[in-house]
């Protein structure tokens, strides 16, 4: 059924017809709403599930574990610096296969603090083993909820799952959102049939200690695991697709790139203003055309090679940063298309949540199509705050 | 004979105090059990792939998040209509427990979870190379607080685990040790028999890392209870019910008998015997306070 719904509270809804059975998580801007949702469900009676309301993140990351190692489904959320101090865990969920969803809102790694939007949290972890997928609406969002529990219980893929949607600008705002009924989303997702678990009745040791002569081989094998889950990612977006009607999820999404020539990349929201300026730039005669990268991990590496296959030029906008390096997405993307001729531009935009106005994206796509470089360019830097002779330094670069 | 669910084989050193006192706990708690362990000593001689000593299923995470493991568990068996019907353990060392798990057991211990923590305290991070831990004694030596010129050994009292456990309202609290088995199963089906948080406490003697013969594991673990140093004692919802009586040992006899407090009888002194008779009066304090011994009255 569709009703105007923050963004938070879709989560909650979705992550409800998903039936976890262990929900636990600690309270962190922008994501509280989510679990506020969730724990007055579980209070109702309207959620099934044992809420465990822990002292940390890396205690809610541990509880899942604990409960995803016995056998249940499980959820939790976070964002930001939560992100960062359940990072152990998060590497080890990973490893050890435990299927468990979480939601990043995404927001920025303070210092300075800052509760607003960025990637800087869930690209951190990229390395981890996780899969990641981006939303750029709370459709979206929502729906990437349901298709990750089906995705990670996968058991080809047996892999945690994280959702990232970014904060305040998809959280807090309201839309319309289409949540499946219970049966629905039943017959999509059914119920968790875990590989292995911990259990009397058939006990096994989990977590052991491997030597140099086998943890190379076990890493390549938690390797293949992840990058070869692109197939069943697709899947499970047809089938979302098939079942209620709307393409969600998937690998990447693709806007008038049948004859682009300049390309735009990006993920998340700021995906919708880029369109918005293609669309302008294609009445003006341009052929721009823009990419959103839906799952960014496993990296949709030859789905992109196809896709930008015959552009010339490319414009990543990431709101993300290595810091002393520049680029991570853009660099991500210019590994992909190593050996052809394809020119790629990394910019570093919105950090901290400050705003990508059409006409900032549209600066970047002129600066690109002129063929002027950018590796892993600075925007909107204001001289007020970095002082002049900085300033007149990052200018330079244009 | 009934198969030991810690299987024999595994790689503990000579004389190793945690692998004997494991091995009690494990068997006194029954197959119906489920462990989360941390990094340690145990975790490493037990589970070296591809072969495990574990006849239960068992979870090893990470060195600090062994009780929210366990809490997880519990959860999920109350989401699975199993409350109850399986022992849940969360297992450690000292460092584990008081050092770097000390925040997700302290929030485990105040949500309530049905779930028996063990802390085998050995007194150091021996996994790594006996370094110094919350619960290192008061002038132990160990690789992080050596005596030297300027130092005595660790210049710490041991972080009091139990007072901690009994003030976050844990309905079952006790200390054993190694050199006590049947006061080890005694207390282990003890706690199993009560739902809640429970939590053990067993001092494991640990002839490398406190330099003793391997031989003399149990005679170290009896002379640490005897002069008052380990006191073993029963708390049952706040409720001091049970303690073990003793005729105390001056602590001398346990000091003078371990490489890690020989700095303290290197040259007889006024400094040095003033120290261990700080250390006398901690054991002191321990006879009283636990009621391990009731001094003849004066005059009789």
């Amino acid at each position: 059924m569709k009703r105007v719904l923050e963004g938070s509270q879709g989560v909650s809804e979705m992550v409800t017809r998903c039936r976890p059975q262990v929900v636990s998580a600690y309270p962190i801007t922008p994501q509280t709403h989510i679990v506020e949702f969730l724990s007055q469900k579980v209070a109702n009676g309207e959620l099934q599930a044992q809420f465990v309301n822990v002292e940390s993140e890396f205690s809610a990351a541990s509880v899942v574990l604990g409960a995803s190692a016995t056998g249940v489904r499980t959820y939790t959320a976070t964002s930001s610096q939560g992100l960062l101090l359940m990072n152990e865990v998060v590497y080890n969920l990973a490893g050890l296969r435990l299927p468990v969803v979480m939601t990043v809102a995404n927001r920025a790694i303070s210092p300075p603090l800052s509760i607003w939007n960025d990637w800087q949290d869930s690209i951190s972890v990229r390395d981890a083993g996780w899969l990641q997928l981006y939303a750029e609406d709370n459709q979206e969002a929502a729906d990437m909820h349901l298709q990750a529990y089906r995705i990670g219980e996968d058991q080809r893929v047996a892999l945690p799952v994280m959702v990232c949607m970014d904060g305040f600008i998809l959280t807090h705002a309201f839309e319309p959102i289409d949540i499946p009924e219970q049966e629905q989303a039943d017959a999509y997702l059914p119920p968790y049939d875990p590989l292995v678990k911990l259990d009397p009745a058939a006990p096994l040791t989990m977590g052991a200690f491997m030597e140099p002569d086998k943890y190379l081989e076990a890493r390549y094998l938690f390797h293949q695991a992840l990058a070869g889950a692109a197939p069943v990612v697709e899947e499970a977006a047809r089938s979302f697709g098939d079942m209620f009607g709307r393409y969600s999820g998937g690998l990447l999404d693709l806007y008038r790139m049948d004859d682009a020539e300049v390309a735009m990349i990006t993920m998340g929201t700021l995906s919708s203003t880029v369109k918005g300026v293609v669309d302008e730039l294609r009445a003006q005669g341009q052929r721009a055309g823009a990419i959103r990268i839906r799952c960014y991990r496993p990296f949709p590496k030859s789905q992109l090679a196809s896709a930008l296959s015959r552009v010339a030029k490319v414009a990543v906008l990431e709101k993300a940063l290595s810091v002393g390096v520049g680029s991570i997405v853009a660099g991500e993307v210019h590994s992909t298309l190593y050996g052809t001729p394809i020119q790629v531009n990394g910019y570093i935009v919105g950090l901290g949540g400050r705003d990508i106005p059409p006409a900032t994206v549209r600066t970047l796509y002129e600066h690109t199509a002129q063929g002027r470089p950018a590796d892993g360019l600075f925007v909107d830097l204001k001289a007020e705050h970095i002082g002049d002779e900085n300033y007149q330094a990052w200018r330079a670069l244009w | 004979m009934a198969k030991s669910l810690l299987a024999p084989g595994h790689t503990a050193c000579l004389g190793c105090g945690e692998a004997l006192a494991a091995r009690l706990v494990i068997n006194a708690a029954g197959p119906n059990t489920i462990i989360a362990e941390a990094t340690g000593c145990l975790e490493i001689i037990s589970s070296r792939y591809p072969e495990s000593a574990w006849e239960v299923p068992w979870i090893h995470s990470l060195f600090d998040n062994t009780a929210a493991v366990a809490a997880g568990i519990e959860a999920a068996l109350q989401a699975t209509g199993r409350a109850g019907q399986v022992n849940v353990l969360s297992q450690g060392g000292d460092g584990a427990t008081a050092d770097i798990g000390f925040g997700p057991l302290s929030g485990a211990w105040e949500r309530g979870h049905d779930v028996l923590h063990i802390c085998y305290d050995n007194e150091a991070y021996m996994n790594t190379g006996v370094q110094r831990s919350g619960l290192t004694p008061f002038h132990a030596r160990t690789s992080t607080s050596p005596p030297g010129k300027l130092s005595l050994g660790n210049p710490t009292l041991k972080k009091d685990m139990p007072a901690i456990a009994l003030a976050h309202g844990v309905p079952y609290v006790a200390t054993s040790s190694a050199a006590f088995p049947r006061d080890i199963e005694r207390k282990v089906k003890k706690a199993l028999s009560i739902r809640g948080p429970k939590y053990l406490q067993i001092h494991v003697p640990c002839p490398l890392g406190w330099g003793f013969d391997p031989s003399q594991t149990v005679e170290m673990g009896k002379l640490a209870v005897q002069t008052g140093l380990y006191p073993i004692f029963e708390y049952e919802n706040g409720v001091l019910t049970g303690s073990m009586k003793v005729k105390p040992r001056p602590v001398e006899d346990y000091l003078k008998a371990q490489v890690r407090f020989r700095h303290l009888f290197a040259a007889k002194g006024e400094a040095l015997e003033e120290q261990i008779r700080a250390i006398q009066q901690i054991a002191d304090a321990n006879l009283v306070r636990y009621q391990m011994y009731t001094p003849p009255a004066e005059g009789g």
